[in-house]
């Protein structure tokens, strides 16, 4: 086996040394009715050769090279080239958690770099070093605001993203009370702020928005703290599209913005490994879950980072510490720093103005088809239509032309039947909106 | 090294009693395992304690300990300055590292408290093993 | 007597935020090939934000530079021996990254129609396959994002199958060996926890379990090997006994790197686990993560599996939403995915022999260090060693050198530390896991410093004391980076 550094003499000589003969005797202290009496039912081994064409012949199978006009929570954006061959430099691929501060200063670097640049982005104080994911940290900030409040009931928006809310359902089955929906105005798509009027009261911990919301439209955050902190609760507000955040004032008013850095350099990759984040105020820093990088000196009193507020994890306070959360994303968050340290302040801007234009672009095709915008709210890079035939039939016409068309609302919306959700981004040309525009017709 | 006026548990906490009112800390041997006390968590004045329930966590940097009121009562003050500078309980455990001082609702439960002298022996008996 | 290292020359870099520089650009995108708009008018002048302030600004040769000194500052495998303790860090090859980065593969959208995306939930069929033929169980699910997260999905399918049958029960046991992730996540899932201890053998001991176990406990999270590295021996006793009370028994397993090829889950009475893909199967630490907590199950929690399922109908793969009795949705989309593909790219190329193998090596390889420092570090535990061997720093500490300092000097003779003072049963613990990937020369030069360190601390207390001494950053003050916290930049 290529990956085992041991001549058979090698391992000969090892065994001799424990006084064995051969590699069975390394096992014989096990229980002879646990041991498996068979070889593994699992093809003999492969060359590298062979694992690629196996992975090729699977890429071939999944719409390989098609445009999309896909998003919901998953978006194609360019990956520059060096985000590559940093990210798989050995010293970052394959090193552990840096458990050991003086020889693993060059992670945790990065990770206070994007501690600051998602606190930066996201116009919070402070910021962990990632969640797995948007959809789990959900459920995470929505733990985090109940410690801080003392209380636990927690309201969700109805257009938050709907895989990100059963997550949610699913972690909060077992707590006091499940979590209620509040509903979005059937016209703007925004936030129907009447009804979250009418169900916050002086019991709520948190209410989880998401802007831009899941149908692409971008919520009045302010008016919405407003009401929230009214009652004493704490606004979260989770975010699924990063590149927003380079045009869209940040959401300051909220207590905890979570969400999903996959736009930032990760391709969707069929759903994962995909980059969660949380960031707060300063004064809820304890209440944080997941890791966190802190500067501090070394003893020769040079600057030096290390992990830091531990106290606050599971291999530290065990059954009462604030998340189970141990393994993180930190590779996937380094390709998210790197993404932002190649934009930067201006880049990311332009990078998001193109998305704007290229959604108002594919809105007013599809439009010319027809297809006109179901709702009246500002939308950053994809929007809810409602074509003349159903979503079905487009995206089938579309698949016959080789395009992925949207998503069909139906499958979480059933008082959305009929319509669906279209995306653009910076990849997205205007030849292959003019060429899916046509499935409308 | 424990003051002979103090009473102590086995928890490691030791009390203070004037009057009516009970000064709690943790005691040198307890900082001294614990090593450098990075934060404090204090109960609300005003707040209830139990005898031998925790009322706060202390924080190294790799380890979290509870607290256990060694008395009942209300707590009448907190230190403070523990906030800012949590390094006085390493520094100063039996003196301005205090923490809380507790208003008791009953006297009679100092007396299941270890004396200084059975405290130091409960203590090298426990590094012995 | 330092073999592995010598100095070699390291550069200061500064924070991105002071090489920034306004005007400094490391990108440049392609012109509109539509109409440009005013982002006030579309979005509303309100929604639109101001700079962002602080944000870097860089050129694309300063980026390079930045992550690649960085990186310069940092241990890992590629670089060495990295033997902590329950952390399995072994080799990640490099096919793995190349074959998830194919086109298809990497950007394939979660939801593309299923006729659309045949190879990447072939790739979940073909995995989940190989991970039940391992484990010995009848299921798979491929949802958890990492080991904590199988372990909640897990706890919450026993949950489920206990309600099923009437009552969701109270109580989780849990071996005061056990990983911390265990009770944080048996009280997330609404569980009381009660710790087991273990006995002199260092395995779960039967009368403390016996007198634990009563029609409260809902199951027993046991990791086997156990975090001394030891096989549970009386493991099937366990289970039966578990089992007779209605309970369940969950495995963590962190260690499974010691079983594969060898010995089944399946076999010895666990109804439901959580494999570490990031441990036993290669994929990349990366710093701390992406991982994948993929979680195995028996016949009866199968009806209760997260959403969604891969299922073949006829010849197609379908992705399944619907299922009654399910426990619901623990990650959007299907989990990470990318880790997966990788996975699946380290089964293939080992084959079911080669798995067999490396397990051999990986068992091999503890037990040689064992042999070859035991007489020099305190060994609590003699029971045979399985991937791992711990020793406690019982000599040393007599000495006034503990297990951190002796960790600390080992980084001076170029490699990374074992893992410290875990498991918390062990005092002074120093657990060792060489795994399958280093050679006889790595493994007797790391033997060959402990031992120098172990006459260090009998001839020098004070050098190992004062260690580190070859770094480019001495001993990092974490005191004072807890109590005064400082987690992110400012101008």
């Amino acid at each position: 086996m290529r990956y085992l550094p041991k001549s058979p003499q090698e391992r000969q000589d090892m065994l001799a040394a424990l006084g064995m003969e051969r590699p069975e005797d390394l096992f014989a202290h096990l229980p002879a009715d646990v041991r498996l009496g068979r070889a593994l039912e699992i093809p003999t081994g492969k060359s590298e050769y062979e694992i690629i064409d196996y992975f090729k012949a699977r890429a071939a199978e999944s719409g390989e090279g098609y445009p999309s006009f896909l998003g919901a929570g998953a978006y194609r954006h360019f990956r520059p080239v060096v985000i590559d061959p940093l990210v798989t430099r050995g010293e970052f691929l394959t090193s552990y958690t840096p458990y050991q501060a003086e020889i693993s200063q060059g992670v945790l670097t990065t990770i206070f770099e994007f501690q600051t640049m998602v606190a930066q982005l996201t116009g919070m104080e402070v910021a962990n070093a990632s969640m797995y994911d948007g959809s789990t940290a959900t459920p995470e900030a929505a733990m985090m605001a109940i410690r801080l409040t003392g209380r636990d009931k927690v309201l969700a928006a109805g257009s938050l993203h709907p895989e990100y809310r059963q997550v949610l359902d699913t972690n909060f089955q077992h707590q006091a009370f499940p979590v209620e929906t509040v509903g979005y105005d059937p016209k703007t798509g925004r936030l129907d702020l009447a009804d979250l009027e009418a169900k916050l009261d002086d019991e709520t911990a948190a209410f989880i928005l998401q802007s831009p919301n899941f149908f692409g439209v971008i919520e009045d955050v302010k008016a919405i703290a407003n009401l929230v902190h009214s009652v004493g609760a704490k606004l979260v507000v989770m975010f699924t599209e990063a590149v927003s955040l380079g045009a869209l004032a940040p959401p300051k008013d909220a207590d905890i913005v979570a969400g999903e850095l996959q736009s930032f350099a990760h391709p969707p990759s069929y759903g994962g490994p995909y980059c969660g984040v949380l960031a707060t105020k300063r004064d809820y820093i304890r209440q944080i879950p997941g890791r966190l990088a802190g500067q501090t000196v070394d003893a020769d009193g040079n600057r030096a980072f290390c992990l830091t507020l531990s106290t606050r994890e599971q291999h530290i306070r065990r059954a009462k510490a604030t998340s189970n959360i141990c393994t993180n994303q930190a590779l996937v968050a380094l390709m998210g720093a790197v993404f932002m340290s190649v934009y930067g302040k201006e880049g990311l801007r332009e990078l998001a103005a193109q998305n704007v234009a290229k959604a108002r672009y594919l809105a007013e095709a599809l439009a010319a088809k027809g297809a006109k915008a179901v709702f009246t709210g500002p939308y950053f890079n994809e929007l809810v239509v409602r074509p003349k035939v159903a979503p079905a039939k487009v995206n089938e016409r579309a698949l016959e032309n080789r395009i992925i068309g949207g998503l069909d609302l139906a499958r979480f919306f059933p008082e959305l039947e009929g319509a669906m959700l279209v995306c653009a981004t910076e990849m997205t040309t205007r030849e292959q909106i003019d060429r899916f525009a046509e499935a409308f017709a | 090294m424990y003051p002979a006026d103090y009473r102590y548990t086995k928890e490691h906490e030791w009390v203070k009693i004037d009057g009516d009112v009970a000064t709690v800390g943790i005691t040198h041997h307890a900082q001294d395992q614990l090593g450098d006390v990075v934060f404090v968590e204090l109960p609300k004045t005003g707040s209830k304690v139990h005898a031998a329930q925790s009322f706060g966590t202390v924080e190294s940097v790799k380890a979290v300990s509870d607290i256990y009121a060694p008395l009942s009562g209300d707590v009448a003050e907190i230190n403070e300055e523990l906030v800012d500078t949590p390094e006085t309980l390493n520094d100063d455990p039996h003196g301005k590292g205090w923490l809380i001082k507790v208003k008791l609702s009953d006297k009679g439960e100092v007396d299941a408290l270890m004396s200084a002298e059975e405290y130091a022996a409960y203590v090298s008996a426990e590094t012995e093993s | 007597m330092i073999k592995k290292v010598r100095q070699h020359q390291t550069q200061n870099e500064p924070l991105l935020f002071e090489r920034s520089q306004p005007g400094k650009k490391a990108y440049q995108l392609p012109p509109l090939d539509v109409p440009e708009v005013d982002l006030a008018q579309a979005l509303g002048a309100e929604n639109v934000r101001d700079e962002i302030a602080g944000f870097p600004e860089v050129s694309e040769v300063e980026v390079i530079r930045h992550y690649t000194r960085l990186s310069t500052w940092n241990y890992a495998i590629d670089l060495g021996l990295y033997p902590l303790g329950s952390c399995t860090m072994k080799y990640n090859p490099r096919v793995n990254e190349h074959v998830a980065r194919i086109d298809g593969i990497a950007w394939s959208h979660p939801y593309q129609p299923d006729e659309l995306s045949q190879g990447v939930l072939r790739i979940q069929w073909d995995l989940e396959t190989y991970l039940s033929e391992i484990t010995g169980m009848d299921a798979v699910t491929l949802q958890p994002a990492a080991g904590a997260h199988g372990e909640l999905t897990g706890i919450l399918l026993i949950r489920a199958y206990l309600e099923s049958q009437g009552d969701a029960r109270k109580v989780v046991l849990i071996p005061d060996s056990a990983h911390g992730t265990n009770p944080a996540t048996a009280a997330i899932a609404g569980y009381e926890v009660k710790e087991i201890k273990s006995n002199e053998s260092g395995m779960i001991d039967l009368a403390s379990l016996e007198a634990a176990l009563d029609d409260s406990v809902a199951a027993l999270m046991v990791t086997n090997p156990n975090t001394v590295g030891i096989f549970e021996q009386d493991i099937k006793k366990v289970a039966d006994m578990l089992h007779a009370k209605g309970a369940q028994l969950y495995m963590d397993g962190a260690n499974m790197n010691a079983l594969v090829g060898w010995a089944r889950p399946g076999d010895f009475g666990v109804d439901v686990m959580h494999l570490n893909l990031h441990k036993t199967f290669s994929t990349p630490h990366g710093g701390g993560g992406p991982g994948a907590g993929p979680v195995a199950v028996k016949k009866h929690l199968t009806p209760h599996l997260p959403v969604p399922r891969v299922v073949l109908h006829g010849d197609k793969y379908v992705l399944e939403h619907d299922r009654p009795g399910t426990i619901g949705r623990v990650r959007a989309f299907c989990g990470n995915f990318g880790v997966l593909v990788r996975a699946l790219s380290y089964i293939l190329a080992h084959g079911g022999d080669g798995l067999r193998n490396a397990t051999v090596d990986a068992v091999l390889n503890a037990n040689y260090i064992r042999k070859g420092i035991e007489d020099r570090y305190h060994l609590p535990y003699k029971a045979p060693s399985m991937h791992e061997a711990v020793f406690a720093d019982t000599l040393q500490s007599k000495l006034g050198v503990k297990t951190g300092d002796l960790a600390k000097r080992l980084i001076d003779y170029g490699f990374h530390p074992y893992t410290v003072s875990f498991p918390l049963i062990v005092h002074g613990a120093l657990m060792i896991e060489p795994t399958e990937t280093e050679s006889k020369g790595e493994l007797d030069a790391f033997i060959d410093a402990m031992r120098a360190i172990a006459d260090e601390v009998e001839n020098d207390p004070e050098l190992v004391k004062s260690a580190l001494h070859s770094t480019r950053t001495k001993r990092v003050n974490e005191t004072l980076a807890a109590r005064n916290p400082i987690v992110r930049w400012e101008p």
